[in-house]
């Protein structure tokens, strides 16, 4: 192929990903943008949201593209009622790698902060509120990788290029959307900076 | 081989890539903390940090996945003449060139819709476009070096490229346009 072709061919196949994704960005960038205040009522959580947002794509991209490489080579069938437990035992792993890591980056958000004399939320709060969007995004995101994938491959889709941009633009909505959850649940249940 | 389905054993083959992963991350956290005040002002610069973080580990990650491809066929060859990654590394610039327009004028448009923008659209648009060309060449140059290191030390491309790929872009996402913000914003 002469480069002309196959720059036209990967820009084609390319721009409704990037398209999907950027919708999802958009959105996710309002509801960042709507929650200043909650920004400056938990100091470091700004620094929290990159590591945070990454994870999602990271562990549910992970686990998309396991079940996909699983229905190509028919090891799970595309059925929920037919969900056998290693389906289980990959959700549960990837909620588990999802939370630990969220809870991790707040560890380190917190002791780098502190270290260099930044203001900074009470270790406390900044750990609480990444287990709580960890659970309820890797939850969300759990279902909806899952249902797309599935519902894709039953259509004839191919579930590897589902993958991408389904974890892309859900992770980026989910996660910040339910970072704004968690930082209320917390900041209610009394943990203020 | 591929990594039997337990807790246990994907665990262990994630766990370690992701907390090295989130690390990385953490300096773009730390350097979005750094310009904290200026996009706690401009709500419209707020907007424009997830999606252009995204896009740009997005342009990174395919291009990263179709050198991948390629040189898995054995079609890739790491030379300024070569067809597939000259044509591959255009369609980078082209695609980053057609979608950063458009997020800056639907950054500045839903920050408006909300009632809060503060900076002009014009801002917004320069702003976003200039990231997204420097964005671009600099995906371009971290996936060839990725790829090109790969394949020195014998890696899989797959497993290695695509997450690195992705966070390092991630990361320039971030450093990119906090520095064009402080080019065009006063």
């Amino acid at each position: 192929m002469t480069v002309r072709e196959v720059a036209v061919e990967a820009y084609r196949e390319t721009l409704p990903a990037l398209v999907a994704s950027l919708i999802g960005g958009l959105l996710a960038g309002v509801v960042l943008g709507g929650m200043r205040a909650e920004l400056r009522a938990v100091p470091g959580l700004l620094v929290l949201v990159p590591a945070l947002l990454a994870t999602r794509g990271n562990v549910y991209g992970s686990l998309g593209a396991r079940i996909a490489t699983a229905l190509h080579q028919g090891l799970i069938e595309p059925r929920l009622s037919e969900a056998d437990r290693r389906l289980a035992a990959a959700a549960a792993a990837a909620l588990a790698n999802g939370i630990l890591a969220s809870c991790f980056a707040a560890v380190a958000v917190f002791a780098v902060l502190s270290t260099i004399g930044s203001p900074v939320a009470p270790l406390a709060t900044l750990v609480g509120v990444a287990l709580v969007a960890g659970i309820l995004s890797g939850s969300a995101l759990t279902a909806v990788v899952v249902s797309v994938v599935f519902a894709g491959y039953r259509k004839g889709h191919n579930p590897d290029t589902l993958v991408g941009p389904v974890v892309t633009t859900t992770g980026d909505v989910f996660g910040v959307l339910f970072l704004l959850a968690a930082v209320r649940i917390v900041l209610a249940l009394g943990g203020g900076g | 081989m591929p990594t039997e389905w337990t807790v246990r054993a994907i665990t262990r083959a994630m766990l370690p890539v992701l907390l090295v992963l989130t690390l990385i991350e953490l300096f773009s956290g730390l350097v979005l903390g750094g310009f904290e005040d200026t996009l706690l002002r401009s709500p419209s610069l707020l907007v424009l940090v997830p999606v252009t973080i995204g896009t740009a580990g997005n342009l990174g990650s395919v291009l990263a996945a179709r050198l991948s491809t390629s040189f898995h066929l054995g079609t890739l060859s790491f030379s300024p003449r070569d067809d597939e990654l000259v044509g591959n590394a255009l369609a980078t610039v082209l695609l980053a060139l057609s979608v950063f327009p458009v997020i800056g004028l639907g950054a500045w448009l839903l920050t408006d819709l909300v009632g809060a923008t503060r900076l002009g659209v014009t801002t917004v648009f320069v702003v976003a476009v200039t990231a997204g060309a420097v964005l671009a060449l600099l995906a371009v140059l971290v996936t060839l070096a990725a790829t090109f290191a790969a394949y020195r030390f014998g890696l899989d491309p797959d497993d290695v490229v695509i997450p690195v790929v992705t966070n390092v872009c991630d990361v320039l996402g971030v450093l990119v346009l906090l520095g064009v913000v402080r080019l065009f914003v006063s």
